[in-house]
Formats: structure tokens, C-alpha cells, sequence
């Protein structure tokens, strides 16, 4: 199931003038996906699994692989207001959207400024919250060595995301890493609150708030804390096994989950945009034993492994 | 040439074992090493050597800024710089510098170094560094993705502030204030000369040249190693079509002098050895930030001073003495050969403005003065006269004339 990857379709966008890269595969209602650090360098399995019964959408943010830009965004509002940009031109307006840690805190952020304008939202490992008792890792410090077992339970799936794609050269490659990870550093030094609890509240979108049981950067609390703020209807996941950027650790169970929560969609696809989101036509449904939820502010119940062996680990073992 | 007293305040007391039970010198230093009684003690000895300095002759005294740092005892050099306009009479008062985008907002720059130019009869050299990454993106917190940009425009409101004779609005990326209007202006017109320590990155080359500004390679590890940037430098100076005068250079040394070589070597041994092996063990996780190094320069593959120090200290154990003095870190010698050394320095490196580590470690304060003594009594005389046959310093300060100058009751007599 997750074996090579195919390319996904790519197009540009342009945002105060620099272009923003757009993949995108499948057909069908549009799923937006913010990566998190170090962005994608790949289609990622977990993509795949998704663009199955979705038309994924995976924006570029201003810095990340593919995008330039972040050093014009001197201010909160200005990243705002340009990764709205980019969605929207990306033709997400209105569609389900994935946030993953940096993308995350991104995703969250637009649901709460324009609600309506993300219909469901997923939010994984999500930044953007702090609490000065559980301060957030501090990913900026770390060893390039152990970074990898830091974003991920099992250091190749980082490893793997990040390698140079066919025909980089190493030094440029190597610049736009730092660049991406330099993007994240503009967006969350010194690794606060971004003021997003401020606005939590604003978040209308159901929202699934999925996290890595081993999340070493910001522990799962933190997915409460999201769940215990998002006005909308919330449901928080946790992967067993899995830690900060979930999808690339446990691809399959994250898939499913996700896929569990927004759905297939409809055939009349994304509301109108501007208007107000409807309630999800249908109810996140549990893929047979694997997954288990938990309403917002009751301990997280952990999502089970389903009985076969996942692809995922299978895959890991080659 | 000119000669310069710099002085790093380390504390000198931290343990034999910190390299093997601390992480870092700089930024999580444990506030328990810290014994403030202690540091009342190196404070004053401290400000002693530099009055010293000043007294027996040295052309200026430098200080410069660190934050939680255990070999920088000076968050804010201005403090040390107020006093020593007091109690000093003809030496420059160079602070080297203030880290211009850690001041909000930066005109408190513009005014405290007016303050200082007028308290010192306009001798101030006004030093703005970027700032470190442990000093600036962790120990304060800035953004390391637009340090720089804020470094420029907070120079640039500085320089505004200080050569506008009427109040303005100054509306920036990162700082607008409705009314920029600083009470007191500085002695020196247009302003106080400007220094710029810097790595060697070709921007900052290029920028100092086009800014008439110094530029000041403040190496660690001594003339050797600081051979290829300064030759950059002077390379880029050529090809900008700019005259090489060596007072467009500024470079750091540290130094040991005794009556003979043995002595110096016996003297020397513990605090050379104490600082890079101390002072310097820096851990690499806060050396670079994304983001602090242009990808320009990423490109040049430059190392910052910072990151190799920290790159040094994660990989080996410290530098032995020998090391330390095969390598050029430390100049020791008698008063001659440490004189015939540095005019060897001077001109290969091509540099006018020469500041020396005469304290360094955990030297005593006799040892400091001792130090002091020998170089301002039987080295300075000797290497003084360089350069100046052939070339004007146009960056050095320009004080009120002595009879001008208000007595300084502080003053020692």
C-alpha cells in the first residue's frame, strides 16, 4: 500500500510577489495539508492514503521547500494574512484542512481568524499554544543528529521525508532545509504562545485533534488544551507509537483517522465560501477496530492498532 | 597604530570540572556557579586594570556586551563605560559594542552613547555588533530569521537620530516612533566613529566599506587563524576601489608578556589555559539558529566565531598550552620578541587598530597589571609609530580639547 509514491501535480502561487508551490493529487472534494517541519521534500505516504478519496491540496508555506517569502512576514498578522493568501489560491477556501505542528499552528490560526473559510479542520502535534510549565521542545537547539528522533518516533520517517529529492544538489538542498526550518524559527522564536489561545475560542470548524502518543515536542496535554479551547464540535485521537509529526510516523492509522473524520465529502463538494460551515453531513466513522475517541476534555482515549500489521511497520523493516 | 586595552570580565572562579558537569558557558549557565560577593571583587579589579590601562598609556580601553554568559560579566558595557569616562582623562572609551536590534526601542542607543560622548568630552567609539546567537536569539529572545534586518534599520535610526537637527517620524518594518528627538546629542560631528565587530561575512565587508565604518575581526584564536578572513577583507576592499588604509581594521589579540619567554610561558599557562577551556566551552545547540547566517554566507560555507568555538568544544577536549601557542591564540614573549611579534601581526594582517587581551581567564588583577605594565612600558613604545608615516587615522575619536574639558572631580589624583 505504501509502496513508491507517484508524483503529485505541481503548480505555483504567488504571494506578495514570490511564488508558493502547490502540489496536489487525487479527484474529489478538495483536503488541504500544511506540513510541518522541514515541509515536503516528497509525496508522503500519508498523503497517498488520503488522495485515495481525496483531492489533496498541499501548499507551500512562504519559506518552506518550493516557497519563498517568509522574510517579508515581519509580524503574526503578516503570516496570517499570507497563508490565507495561499490557501486561497490554492483553491482551498471552504475545504477540510490538515495542519501538522508548524502547519499546525498555521491552520488553527486561519480557522479561528476566518471561520468559514476552513469547513473541518485536522490538527496534528499542532504549535502555536504554551504553557510555561510544559514549555514546548525546543526544536531550534537540537542536534541535527537526534532532531530526527525528536520530530518522529522512528527517526527514518523524518529521515525520509527530508532527504534531497532526485537531483538536488546537496549544498542547495541543504539551504533550503535551514531556509524552512528558518520559516518556522520567523513564525514561533522564542517559541511562545503565538496568541493563539486568544483566538481558540473562534474556531467554529469541527475540529479532530490528533496527536502522537510519544510526541516529544509538545506533549500530548497540549492536544487537550487545543480540544478544551476550539469552540467547534472536537474529538482528540492518540497514535499509539507515533510521535511529533504523527502522519509521517504511523502514515496508515493517520490516514484512516483523518479519512474517518472528513470523509469522502460530497458530491456538491465545499460550501460556497464565505458561508457559514454545515455541521459534517456524517459522523467520523470508526474504521473497525482502530480507532477510539474521546470528547474534548476527558482523557484521550488512544487510537488501537488495528490486528493486521500496519503497512507502515512493515514497510520500516525492509 | 593604536593600541587598545579590551577587557571580557570573565568570571574567574568557575570550577576545574565545568567543562565535564556543564553543558554550556553561555545562555543555561547555572546561576549557582554565580557568587555575587565574588563578583563584587572581580568587578572592581576588573574596572581597575582598565583604568590602568588608560593610565600607563594605552591609545583606548574596550567593553563590549554578553548576556548569561560566565565569561562576559557585562550585559550592559555602557555601566562600565560611565564610569571609566570618569576616571579616565585621554584614553578612548571604546564600547564595542551595544547589539543594536536588542534595544527597544534603539534610539536608548543613540542616547546612552551621546550620554557617554558628552560625559567623556566626545572620546567614545561607538561599536555596534549584530550580537551573538546565544546573546541575542536565545539569551534575549529575538527572532534569528530577522535579526539582521532589525540590526540595519535600528543602525540606521540610530545614525538618523543622532545627525537630524529637528524631531522626526520614524516609520520602520520593526520600529516607528511618532517622535525621534535625542536629548543629549553626541560631542563628536556627525557622530562618534563606528566600529563594526564582524565575522567574515563579504556583506559586512562590503557594507563597513561603503559606511566608512571600522571593521573589527574580534577572533578567539589569535593572528594565525584570523589570517584568511582579514586577507578577504583587504581583497574586498581593493576590489571596491577603496584605499587600504589599515585604520579601516580593527583586530583582537591576546597577549602575555614577562621579562623572558620561560617566565611568560610559566605566568600564562593557567589563564590561557582556564578561558579555552572554560570560557569557551559553548554548546554547539545554541550556535546557530536558523536563520542567523545569511545563506549567502552559508554559501561561502563562513563559520561564525561562535559556532567554531562551540564546534571546537563539543569535538575535542580543550587545547593544551602548547597548542594554544603553536597555534598563535595567545602572543608570550619578553617585552622584544612580543614587540617584534605584534609589528609582525600588524602588518600582515594590516591592521591599525590592534585591541589586546592583557587580562584574560582567570588572571589575577596583579598579574593583569603586571601584564599591562610591561606591554604599555617596553612594547607599546616600540610599535606605536607603525603606520602612521604613511597613513591617518580618520576613525579615531576627536575629543574637545584638554582645556576645554570640564576637571574630573572623580578623577584619581
Amino acid at each position: 500500500m505504501t509502496g513508491p509514491a507517484s508524483s503529485p501535480r505541481e503548480r505555483t502561487v504567488r504571494v506578495n510577489g514570490q511564488p508558493c508551490r502547490v502540489w496536489e493529487k487525487g479527484a474529489g472534494e478538495p483536503l488541504g495539508y500544511l506540513a510541518g517541519f522541514g515541509g515536503l521534500a516528497h509525496w508522503p505516504p500519508f498523503l497517498d492514503r488520503l488522495a485515495e478519496q481525496r483531492r489533496v491540496i498541499a501548499p507551500s508555506v512562504p519559506g518552506f521547500p518550493g516557497a519563498l517569502g517568509h522574510n517579508l512576514l515581519d509580524s503574526h498578522l503578516d503570516w496570517l494574512i499570507a497563508v490565507h493568501e495561499v490557501l486561497r489560491q490554492a483553491g482551498l477556501e471552504g475545504a477540510d484542512l490538515i495542519g501538522v505542528s508548524v502547519g499546525g499552528a498555521l491552520a488553527a490560526d486561519v480557522a479561528a481568524c476566518w471561520p468559514g473559510f476552513v469547513r473541518r479542520l485536522v490538527l496534528i502535534g499542532a504549535l502555536g499554544l504554551s504553557d510555561a510549565e510544559r514549555p514546548m521542545f525546543d526544536v531550534f537547539t537540537c542536534n541535527p543528529k537526534t532532531l530526527p528522533g525528536v520530530l518522529c518516533a522512528d527517526p527514518a520517517a523524518y529521515l525520509n521525508q527530508v532527504k534531497p529529492p532526485q537531483g538536488a544538489a546537496d549544498m542547495e538542498w541543504q539551504i533550503e532545509q535551514t531556509r524552512a526550518f528558518e520559516a518556522a524559527a520567523r513564525l514561533l522564536w522564542p517559541l511562545g504562545d503565538t496568541r493563539l489561545s486568544k483566538r481558540l475560542y473562534r474556531i467554529a470548524a469541527p475540529t479532530l485533534v490528533l496527536w502522537g502518543e510519544r510526541d516529544r515536542v509538545v506533549a500530548p496535554f497540549y492536544a487537550q488544551r487545543f480540544a478544551s479551547g476550539i469552540a467547534g464540535k472536537t474529538q482528540v485521537k492518540l497514535i499509539p507509537g507515533a510521535g511529533h509529526q504523527a502522519d509521517l510516523d504511523a502514515p496508515e492509522v493517520a490516514a484512516r483517522a483523518v479519512l474517518g473524520f472528513v470523509g469522502k465529502g460530497t458530491e456538491a463538494g465545499a460550501p460556497a465560501p464565505g458561508k457559514k460551515p454545515a455541521a459534517p453531513t456524517r459522523r467520523a466513522k470508526r474504521p473497525a477496530g482502530s480507532v477510539r475517541t474521546a470528547k474534548a476534555g476527558r482523557r484521550a482515549a488512544p487510537v488501537r492498532r488495528s490486528a493486521k500489521p500496519t503497512q507502515r511497520s512493515a514497510g520500516r523493516r525492509r | 597604530m593604536k593600541l587598545l586595552w579590551f577587557h571580557l570580565m570573565p568570571y574567574t572562579e568557575l570550577p576545574d570540572d565545568f567543562r565535564e558537569k556543564n553543558p554550556s558557558v553561555w545562555v543555561d549557565i547555572h546561576s549557582s556557579l554565580f557568587d555575587p560577593r565574588r563578583a563584587h571583587r572581580m568587578y572592581n579589579d576588573f574596572m581597575d586594570e582598565l583604568e590602568y590601562a588608560a593610565e600607563t598609556g594605552f591609545d583606548g580601553v574596550c567593553v563590549n556586551e554578553h548576556h548569561s554568559n560566565g565569561y562576559g560579566l557585562m550585559p550592559s558595557p555602557n555601566l562600565i563605560a560611565a564610569a571609566l569616562a570618569r576616571r579616565t582623562r585621554h584614553a578612548a572609551i571604546c564600547v564595542m559594542g551595544n547589539s543594536l536590534a536588542l534595544y527597544n526601542p534603539p534610539t536608548r542607543v543613540a542616547e546612552e552613547f551621546a550620554m557617554l560622548d558628552c560625559i567623556s568630552g566626545g572620546r567614545l567609539i561607538a561599536g555596534f555588533p549584530v550580537g551573538t546567537p546565544m546573546d541575542t536569539c536565545y539569551a534575549y529572545g529575538t527572532n534569528p530569521s530577522s535579526l539582521r534586518d532589525r540590526y540595519y534599520e535600528a543602525h540606521d535610526l540610530v545614525i538618523k537620530a543622532w545627525t537630524t537637527p529637528d524631531p522626526f517620524a520614524f516609520n520602520g518594518r520593526f520600529n516607528q516612533q511618532r517622535y525621534v528627538n535625542v536629548w543629549p546629542r553626541p560631542v563628536q560631528q556627525p557622530h562618534p566613529p563606528v566600529w563594526i565587530p564582524g565575522g567574515g561575512s563579504v556583506e559586512t565587508w562590503r557594507w563597513c566599506a561603503d559606511m566608512n565604518y571600522v571593521y573589527s575581526y574580534l577572533s578567539y584564536y589569535g593572528y594565525k587563524a584570523g589570517a584568511q578572513t582579514m586577507r578577504g577583507f583587504w581583497e574586498e576592499i581593493k576590489r571596491l576601489g577603496k584605499e587600504p588604509n589599515p585604520y579601516r581594521a580593527g583586530f583582537l589579540q591576546f597577549v602575555g608578556v614577562a621579562e623572558t619567554r620561560a617566565e611568560a610561558y610559566r605566568l600564562y599557562k593557567e589563564p590561557a589555559e582556564y578561558f579555552y577551556a572554560r570560557c569557551l566551552h559553548v554548546d554547539p545547540r545554541f550556535a546557530s539558529p536558523p536563520g542567523y547566517t545569511s545563506e549567502a554566507t552559508q554559501r561561502a560555507r563562513v563559520q561564525s566565531q561562535v559556532s567554531l568555538a562551540a564546534e571546537k568544544s563539543a569535538a575535542s577536549s580543550a587545547p593544551t598550552w602548547d597548542d594554544i601557542l603553536e597555534r598563535g591564540y595567545v602572543i608570550i614573549g619578553s617585552p622584544d620578541e612580543v614587540a617584534e611579534k605584534i609589528k609582525e601581526v600588524a602588518t600582515s594582517l594590516h591592521v591599525g587598530h590592534l585591541m589586546l587581551l592583557l587580562q584574560f581567564g582567570n588572571m589575577g588583577k596583579d598579574l593583569a597589571q603586571q601584564n599591562t605594565r610591561l606591554f604599555a612600558e617596553r612594547v607599546l613604545p616600540q610599535v606605536t609609530g607603525l603606520f602612521d608615516d604613511q597613513w591617518e587615522d580618520q576613525w579615531w575619536p576627536k575629543p574637545m580639547p584638554d582645556d576645554a574639558r570640564a576637571q574630573q572631580e572623580g578623577l584619581k589624583p
